[in-house]
């Protein structure tokens, strides 16, 4: 079937089967290889990316559901003005160690930080709590997390 | 990004941004499943359902048949290429893809290669095996029955389940001293099998060139190098017509140290095929078939004098090391360094027996971060504390303080032969009791304890043995366990450094040149660290049991007082003296008693590239390279206090605060340091409270994906309070340690004494991990549950 | 990574589309919403629908709002729009308690309530909430709409009373004074219940006047615990009569013993779960809690 996603602002048009895996049209149909998968029963969160305004685990989304929708992931934090404050704070903070969790936990901090700017420790842990990371013991996922609150992107400062 | 006096990149160790995280931070990581060749195809395996049975027959015409099937591999294919079985770690052999019979449940049977990924898994489903199911042994402590099934009846002679006996200390003397001691205490334990499962499942993307005859095998490896070598014992290649290249990995935790049996597919599927071929396992076959760690059934025996001084350790340990092998430890010691479990103590005597056993599950045994079974090690001597501290009446601080080494007994040899280097010990327990309050906590506990309410204060202090090691002991294959290292500056002073390990997310690539950095005076930011590419970097046996720092790290620094050495060469002919004359400070020669006159090493490099004549026996550039030796193993150890909270109601644990000082010796980058710390201690967490792998009677593998191998959530961690003190190593260069696993070998004692400690009331002496609810609610009933089997 | 079988896909443009769908693939056609429970079972292949329905672009069945005097949750409302949904929570604060501990924030994304209901699984926190909370199922089928009571709606494990060709659009709850709790133990942030327990209350002064309790996982006839139920109708409301209607919860109960527990613990947990549930019910109808 043809299906068309508009992932980080571009459209793209593909024929892809019905069950192909959202993870799987992202890395290997469009390359974009920066979406990990880590497990295959929606448990581990390496493979979150906003599908519309939400982030979703693109293991259990098939590729097929995401047409005529908007899909973000990772690649599509950084603009013209530079790193994504939650990118910035998780480099400031030692916030990954082997970087397989990194873009998923990047993806639900930025929904996070959208909805609520300033969250306490325990509603970062929640937030995250449906993704799992091996390195950090998290601790240092909630202070880049924090760090990002701290210093909002500038025109997020205007608004 | 503006740099400010916090983030400003240090001339050597101290806290600086990481050089790799620019690229993960933008998705822009390169790890196996991310590897595109080219015409590449891709690889599924074929995993058998039963824990033990025979295999009848194996009919892949279906499979074949599929439009979109390039080949399918099964153990009689691989016999034709004396493939069938391989090596493992442990100089057992293992079956690559079953002939005979299936030993496990998961275990590989057939190998798929197909256009794509979807089309190999649905060629699965089309093979069709016919199987005669066998009685299985799923509980080690039935392997060793004369009526047991035999399950490797694949080697020649062999009528028992029995791998190895193995022991150490004094067995006569030990006895002696529990004979005459005041109080015994014995207490049996599990250390349950559980599963590093990196969030990176392992995989393989391996192209043979047929033109060339070189294979180039992209693959999910901490251990390229020793990876290269087996490849060419095993498959006959060339070694020098083997290309590993180990790109980024998503963490590894000893779950990518051996060689599965997909590795070797992938390799076979592509000279079968000429086309390169992509094998990634899904987390269920991760869980299920790759290499697992613990599973030690142990009996301790601790003995003392009344007022509570420690005499002696006795253990027995059974082993469960699956149907085969397969524990990645090197060649001396087949219980790893288990018979460091005298810890941190000063005891008169102590032995353990070990006895190794085949069981119809999964083989490995020697992973997650565990140091070569220190894990277990430091497990059982801190649980056998507590359990005489409890038998005692009393308070498991105290009795730690009374028997902890001190640092005029350093360097120690322990009872079982260890030479211990360096440590203060009973200052950095103080340290961890003075940060959590220790005495304070106590009161609290006491006034909740008369309310009903559980609270539980759990200590744990471990002694680490990492770095190995001496070659003289230490070699895995006949491979000894020294690695290299090669620096070469470039005529502007910039410096490329090779190293034989391989990070997994330890970041590597920023402290290996902070080290360099602190040896020459060359900034961090002017260093690459190239590894993980065998056609690129000296040989070494990578990455695992906390050995990059005080093995890797000792040869950077060392190649790099080499280069330095050179310099002060070069530098001489600069300065027209003598090399006797001058005098280093970071980063410059200068001449002694004349400040003002010196050449910095960006200087010397250029020169030593120029047509500046050199003092003979100099042939001009600076690069180097070494091998290190290690003269002995590094000793880390901390000391750690966990606090719980107990629902009485539903047995649920909340873990409320945990402190850990840890000492590794000198810090290079210490935020990376913390964040060693940080991961161990969820992982501590983790292995007391939840991770499990149960298996059911008919071998049924109970935990084999995240929804039933639960792994710590940022809810279940709490904020880690973490301290340090600072114990130099004698022998090590820079005086580092390494700590990489030392959280995970010290926390699940923490956590455990303290869940027990909460229980007390209820006059629980032990449970055995994981303390689920269901397991703590048990333990309180008296009627405890064994964890290693199906909950019935 | 594990993959689905092929399958023929479709997207619903309105529930009549999908019933027409539905009836043309036959019995071998599956409803998929947000998939948190298809999609995994597909990629096992111990699910291999020939079809798939998808019904996401179903704006209609998406809605949550105020009908009357009921509380009206559209089948595909996802399990975040509950959670944060301020008239849900100000009514029954159940919905809240257990939407809370449903999954992950990034599930709850994307999994749906209908889809949590059809599914069935007997571990799923909902069906005991809607069961206590005694609410009413709208299913849709080629001949109309047929409403069931909640407690009517699942047979057993992995079995509803939807018939073929039919799908759930719509859980409706009447809106009434009460206080409500959903308590619930896993062994870990987001794992399925060890066992839980819902409890809806009605109090006028002391005295209980209805009152719904659902169990979770613990093999509870119809997924509530009607003696206790029957035992505290009527009644005042004690913390003893309480810990009674949970020891009668408990026995009445028959879990079975899997890896995240034994049968004795889990009625233990029934037990102190319902006393627990009708605690914070209780004072949440009598105003001392939120």
């Amino acid at each position: 079937m043809q299906i068309t996603v508009n992932v980080n602002g571009e459209d793209h048009t593909s024929e892809v089967e019905p069950r192909l895996l959202l993870v799987h049209y992202l890395r290997d149909v469009l390359g974009l290889t920066g979406t990990h998968w880590g497990c295959d029963t929606s448990n581990c969160g390496t493979c979150v990316v906003w599908l519309d305004e939400q982030p979703v685990k693109s293991c259990t989304v098939l590729a097929a559901m995401a047409d005529g929708h908007r899909v973000r992931t990772v690649e599509g934090l950084e603009t013209d003005k530079g790193l994504d404050p939650v990118q910035q704070g998780f480099m400031e903070c030692h916030g990954l160690q082997c970087g397989f969790c990194t873009p998923g936990m990047m993806m639900t901090a930025r929904w996070l930080l959208d909805r609520n700017p300033h969250p306490t420790d325990d509603e970062v842990r929640e937030a995250i709590s449906g993704q799992i990371c091996r390195c950090t013991g998290y601790e240092n996922i909630v202070r880049s997390i924090q760090w990002a609150a701290d210093h909002p992107a500038e025109q997020e400062v205007g608004a | 990004m503006t740099t400010t006096e916090e983030n400003a990149t240090p001339m050597g160790f101290g806290r600086m941004h990481r050089k790799e995280d620019a690229r993960f931070i933008r998705g822009r990581g390169n790890y196996v499943d991310d590897v595109r060749l080219p015409g590449m195809l891709h690889g599924a395996i074929l995993r058998s359902p039963f824990a033990h049975a025979r295999i009848v027959s194996i009919d892949t015409t279906a499979a074949e048949a599929h439009p979109k099937v390039r080949a399918v591999v099964t153990g009689k294919v691989l016999e034709t290429l004396n493939l069938a079985w391989m090596p493992t770690l442990s100089y057992d052999t293992q079956a690559v893809l079953a002939t005979d019979k299936v030993r496990f449940q998961g275990q590989e049977v057939a190998f798929v290669v197909a256009d794509d990924h979807y089309a190999a898994r649905d060629a699965l489903a089309l093979i069709d095996v016919e199987y005669e199911p066998l009685e299985p042994v799923v509980d080690a402590k039935r392997a060793l029955d004369p009526d047991a099934p035999v399950i490797r009846d694949d080697k020649e002679g062999k009528t028992d389940n029995h791998i190895f006996d193995w022991e150490a200390g004094d067995a006569a003397a030990t006895d002696t001293v529990f004979a005459d001691a005041d109080v015994v205490v014995r207490q049996d334990m599990l250390y349950p099998r559980v599963h590093p499962a990196p969030m990176e499942t392992c995989g393989t993307v391996a192209d043979m060139d047929k033109v060339t005859g070189k294979l180039t095998v992209w693959s999910t490896t901490q251990a390229p190098h020793a990876h290269r070598t087996l490849y060419a014992l095993v498959a006959g290649i060339p070694e020098h017509k083997i290309r590993i290249i180990s790109p980024d990995i998503g963490g590894g935790f000893g779950n990518k140290v051996g060689i599965y049996p997909g590795y070797v597919c992938a390799v076979v599927g592509s000279i079968l095929t000429g086309k390169p071929v992509k094998w990634m396992e899904d987390r269920s076959e991760n869980l299920m078939s790759t290499s697992f760690a613990r599973d030690y059934h142990m009996h301790g025996e601790i003995a003392a004098t009344k007022d509570g001084k420690i005499l002696g350790l006795r253990v027995n340990v059974l082993a469960d090391h699956g149907a085969f092998n397969g524990t990645a430890q090197p060649t001396n010691f087949p219980a790893g360094f288990f018979h460091v479990f005298t810890g941190s103590y000063h005891l008169q005597t102590a032995h353990c027996r070990v006895t190794g056993v085949y069981t119809n599950k999964a083989p490995g045994g020697v992973a997650y971060a565990c140091s070569f079974r220190v894990t277990e090690a430091a497990y059982l001597v801190e649980r056998m504390v507590d359990v005489l501290a409890t038998e005692l009446d009393m308070d498991p601080a105290d009795l730690r303080m009374r028997n902890l080494l001190r640092s005029e007994q350093f360097p120690y040899t322990c009872p079982t032969g260890w030479e211990y280097d360096s440590g203060d010990y009973p200052r950095t327990l103080r340290l961890a009791m003075d940060m959590a309050g220790y005495e304070e906590l106590r009161k609290e506990q006491l006034a909740k304890r008369e309310r009903g309410e559980l609270m539980g204060i759990g200590i744990s202090f471990f002694t680490e043995a990492v770095g190995a090691g001496p070659r003289k002991h230490m070699d895995i294959l006949g491979l000894g366990m020294a690695d290299g290292a090669e620096l070469r500056v470039h005529p502007t002073g910039k410096a490329v450094l090779r190293i034989s390990v391989q990070s997994q997310g330890q970041g590597h690539e920023t402290t290996f040149a902070q080290i360099v950095a602190e040896e020459l005076g060359i900034s961090p930011d002017d260093i690459e660290v190239v590894h993980g590419d065998t056609d690129q970097t000296p040989f070494g046996l990578g990455t695992y049991g906390s050995r990059s720092t005080p093995v890797s790290g000792a040869a950077t620094a060392m190649v790099a007082r080499k280069v330095r050495d050179r310099a002060k060469i070069v530098a001489s002919a600069m300065l027209e003296v003598s090399p006797d004359d001058l005098e280093w400070e970071k980063g410059r020669w200068y001449v002694r008693g004349d400040q003002e006159a010196g050449k910095t090493i960006q200087e010397i490099a250029m020169a030593a590239h120029s047509s500046l004549e050199l003092p003979e026996g100099v042939e001009g550039h600076l690069d180097a390279t070494t091998v290190y030796n290690p003269p002995n193993l590094t000793f880390p150890f901390g000391a750690y206090i966990c606090v719980v909270d107990v629902d009485p109601g539903t047995a649920q644990v909340k873990v409320r605060r945990f402190v850990a000082v840890d000492d590794c010796g000198v810090r290079i980058n210490p935020t990376i340091v913390e964040g060693q710390v940080h991961g161990g201690l969820a992982d501590g967490v983790g292995m007391a409270l939840m991770e499990l792998m149960a298996f059911d009677e008919e071998g049924n593998h109970l935990g084999a994906s995240f929804m039933d191998y639960l792994l710590p959530t940022s809810v279940e961690c709490p904020s880690w309070e973490l301290g340090e003190t600072v114990t130099p190593s004698p022998h090590h260069p820079i005086g580092a340690k390494g700590v990489g696993e030392s959280a995970t070998v010290g926390s699940p004692a923490a956590v455990v004494n303290a869940v027990i400690d909460a229980l007390k009331p209820y006059g629980v002496r032990h449970a055995d991990m994981p303390l689920t609810p269901p397991v703590v609610w048990r333990a309180m009933q008296g009627r405890p549950i064994r964890t290693d089997l199906a909950i019935s | 990574m594990q993959v689905p079988a092929p399958f023929q896909y479709e997207r619903a443009t309105s529930v009549e589309h999908a019933l027409a769908l539905l009836a043309r693939y036959g019995p071998e056609a599956r409803v998929v919403a947000g998939g948190h429970s298809l999609l995994p079972m597909m990629k096992l292949r111990l699910a291999q629908p020939e079809a798939l329905v998808d019904i996401n672009d179903l704006t209609e069945l998406a809605q949550l709002r105020l009908d009357g005097n009921h509380l009206s949750i559209g089948a595909m409302v996802r399990h975040a729009q509950l959670l944060d949904s301020a008239v849900a929570g100000e009514h029954f604060a159940i919905l809240r308690d257990a939407e809370r501990v449903i999954a992950d924030p990034v599930v709850r994304n994307r999994g749906t309530v209908g889809g949590s209901l059809c599914q069935a699984d007997p571990s799923e926190d909902l069906s005991a909430v809607f069961c206590a909370l005694r609410a009413e199922l709208v299913c849709q089928g080629p001949d109309g709409r047929r409403t069931v009571p909640a407690r009517d709606f699942l047979v057993g494990p992995y079995e509803t009373a939807l018939a073929d060709g039919e799908m759930l659009v719509e859980i409706r709850v009447r809106i009434r004074p009460n206080g409500s709790s959903y308590q619930k133990v896993e062994r870990r942030a987001g794992d399925w219940a060890v066992a839980a327990a819902g409890a809806v209350l009605e109090l006028s002064g002391d005295v209980i006047g209805d009152v719904g309790i659902g169990l979770t996982a613990v093999g509870a006839q119809g997924g509530v615990a009607r003696e206790a139920e029957d035992f505290l109708r009527g009644g005042a409301a004690t913390g003893e009569r309480f810990a009674e209607a949970g020891r009668l919860a408990a026995e009445n109960c028959s879990p079975s013993a899997d890896q995240r527990g034994p049968v004795d613990y889990k009625r233990h947990l029934a037990g102190e779960l319902v006393t627990r549930a009708l605690r914070a019910a209780a004072a949440r109808a009598q105003g001392r809690e939120a």
